[in-house]
């Protein structure tokens, strides 16, 4: 019993692609706009997971600064250690002394005859802190604790672009979801008109398997399976295109980051997510299929 | 067998195709259906077919109410029957033996078996050695053997012919003819619609004769 449901459903398998290619042109075509109709919103969301990776890392762990006042002594120092060390969402710290911020001061930013010249050190000792939270939520009230402590003079923390980097991705999200759906509505009345099409031709194929004995289910299993199997392979397309531009792009970029001495790399679409590209792009074929069946079909009733 | 009680067919545009048909078939037994062309033929037996539903009345077959099915069960139904469509409705697109096969992928028969079934029935109506022409390629003859092959391929108890010798000549007619009584001869119940006078001179079955939607025998 489900050795024969596996094999008429393996037949009706191989038939859909013998039907497929016995009509290479409109098959080809069809599977062509439906594949860039799916890259799009495929192609941003790759792109968009890209520059996520590329920020992740000053993201995923931000950093602040705690400058001390400047009469800080020694006892001070130990404390806030302390603090920190207790603190569960501090991940690490590094302290900064204020001879080893002015020597770093001289080294990097030119100054050395500026610097040299001043009477005392005017920089504050410093603690950098690396916490565990990322929504600018936790961080702003981690900021708000750490200035409360009494030997602290100020917390410098930049999260104004971290928020704006969360917002644009955001958007990005809200433009693929936009995206997505349109196109998806497209690939949808793409293969609706297809479906609509092959039934037209196999009109009397239809009538007379009714008129014998035949199952709707019968008569709508090898249209939906031309959508899926179709959807499939505009998900496959869809595919493709993304590889070929990001191996493109990736050719372009190492050139260009050499000159940057940064070594980056646009990543393709992770195994899950490309799985999932060609699920919904074969049940988008299967959907569009189905909603043509179930409009065209009972217009042709046997007489 | 078959049962038909007060059984009437009016079309939704006025027609009476049927008028209070009473009728029993007995398993087994082969039955001519006669009267002009509009009398009502075509209609009696594609209600049996459940391919026409009736205005009225019942028709039972082996004890199932064939006016009341539900239409999920009406494909079941027509696979116990094999009709013989008056406008043939081969397809064209492909060729004897997947004409004939039809039938069996719709039943869902075993892929091993179907092969040996369809040479059968093209055996049966002497068209085995066609079996990869085209039907455009085949005779008027030819055409209704076809038919007669996909309407008995999957074995139905029940065999409905109507016009089966519609424009063929004498000869076929009779070869045609010939073809029917012997599926009757291995228990096959039989019906027959025909206009032509000249089938029915000789045989000893059953006539029934329509005139009007009314049976008049």
């Amino acid at each position: 019993m489900i050795r024969a449901w596996v094999m008429q459903h393996g037949l009706m398998f191989f038939l859909t692609l013998k039907r497929l290619i016995s009509t290479p042109v409109a098959s080809l075509l069809s599977v062509i706009v439906m594949g860039i109709a799916l890259s799009l919103p495929a192609g941003i969301y790759v792109f968009m997971k890209n520059l996520q990776s590329i920020s992740g890392q000053a993201v995923s762990s931000p950093q602040m600064s705690l400058f001390l006042k400047l009469d800080a002594v020694k006892e001070d120092i130990e404390r806030i250690r302390q603090y920190l060390e207790e603190n569960a969402q501090i991940v690490s710290f590094e302290f900064v002394s204020k001879d080893v911020a002015l020597h770093q001061l001289q080294q990097h930013s030119g100054l050395t005859d500026v610097t040299a010249s001043l009477a005392h050190n005017p920089l504050p000792d410093a603690f950098i802190v690396h916490t565990l939270a990322s929504d600018t939520e936790t961080l702003e009230q981690l900021r708000m604790t750490m200035q409360k402590w009494p030997e602290i003079e100020h917390v410098q923390f930049d999260s104004a672009w971290v928020e704006r980097l969360n917002a644009l991705l955001k958007l990005g999200h809200y433009v693929i979801l936009m995206l997505t759906t349109l196109l998806s509505v497209a690939i949808i009345a793409i293969m609706f008109n297809t479906i609509r099409l092959q039934i037209l031709t196999k009109r009397d194929e239809i009538e007379l398997s009714r008129l014998i004995g035949a199952t709707n289910g019968f008569i709508r299993r090898p249209f939906l399976y031309f959508g899926a199997v179709q959807g499939l392979a505009s998900g496959i397309t869809a595919w493709s295109i993304i590889a070929f531009a990001i191996e493109t792009v990736n050719e372009e970029l190492v050139t260009l980051t050499r000159l940057y001495d940064l070594e980056l790399h646009l990543q393709h679409l992770s195994s899950e997510n490309s799985i999932s590209l060609l699920i919904f792009s074969s049940w988008l074929g299967w959907l569009g299929a189905r909603l043509s069946v179930a409009s065209h079909l009972w217009q042709i009733e046997p007489r | 067998m078959i049962t038909f009680k007060n059984v009437s067919k009016r079309y939704p545009d006025g027609y009476v195709a049927l008028n209070n048909i009473h009728l029993t078939v007995n398993s087994g037994e082969m039955i001519f259906l006669t009267g002009h062309s509009g009398a009502g033929k075509s209609t009696l037996l594609k209600l049996i077919a459940a391919i026409e539903r009736p205005t009225s009345g019942t028709i039972m077959i082996n004890e199932q109410n064939i006016a009341q099915l539900k239409p999920g069960a009406i494909p079941y139904l027509r696979r116990r029957i094999g009709f013989i469509f008056q406008d043939h409705k081969l397809l064209f697109d492909r060729n004897v033996f997947d004409n004939v096969l039809l039938p069996l992928q719709i039943s869902g028969f075993d892929n091993k078996t179907v092969a040996s079934r369809v040479r059968a029935a093209l055996d049966k109506v002497g068209l085995l050695k066609k079996e990869k022409a085209m039907p455009i390629a085949l005779s008027g003859g030819e055409k209704q053997r076809l038919c007669i092959a996909r309407a008995v391929v999957h074995r139905p108890n029940i065999l409905i012919a109507d016009e089966p010798t519609g424009n063929l000549d004498v000869e076929y007619a009779r070869d045609i003819m010939a073809m029917f009584i012997s599926f009757n001869q291995v228990g096959v119940t039989v019906l027959i619609a025909t206009h032509d006078a000249s089938l029915l001179e000789d045989t000893q079955h059953r006539i029934l004769s329509l005139k009007q939607g009314k049976l008049t025998v």
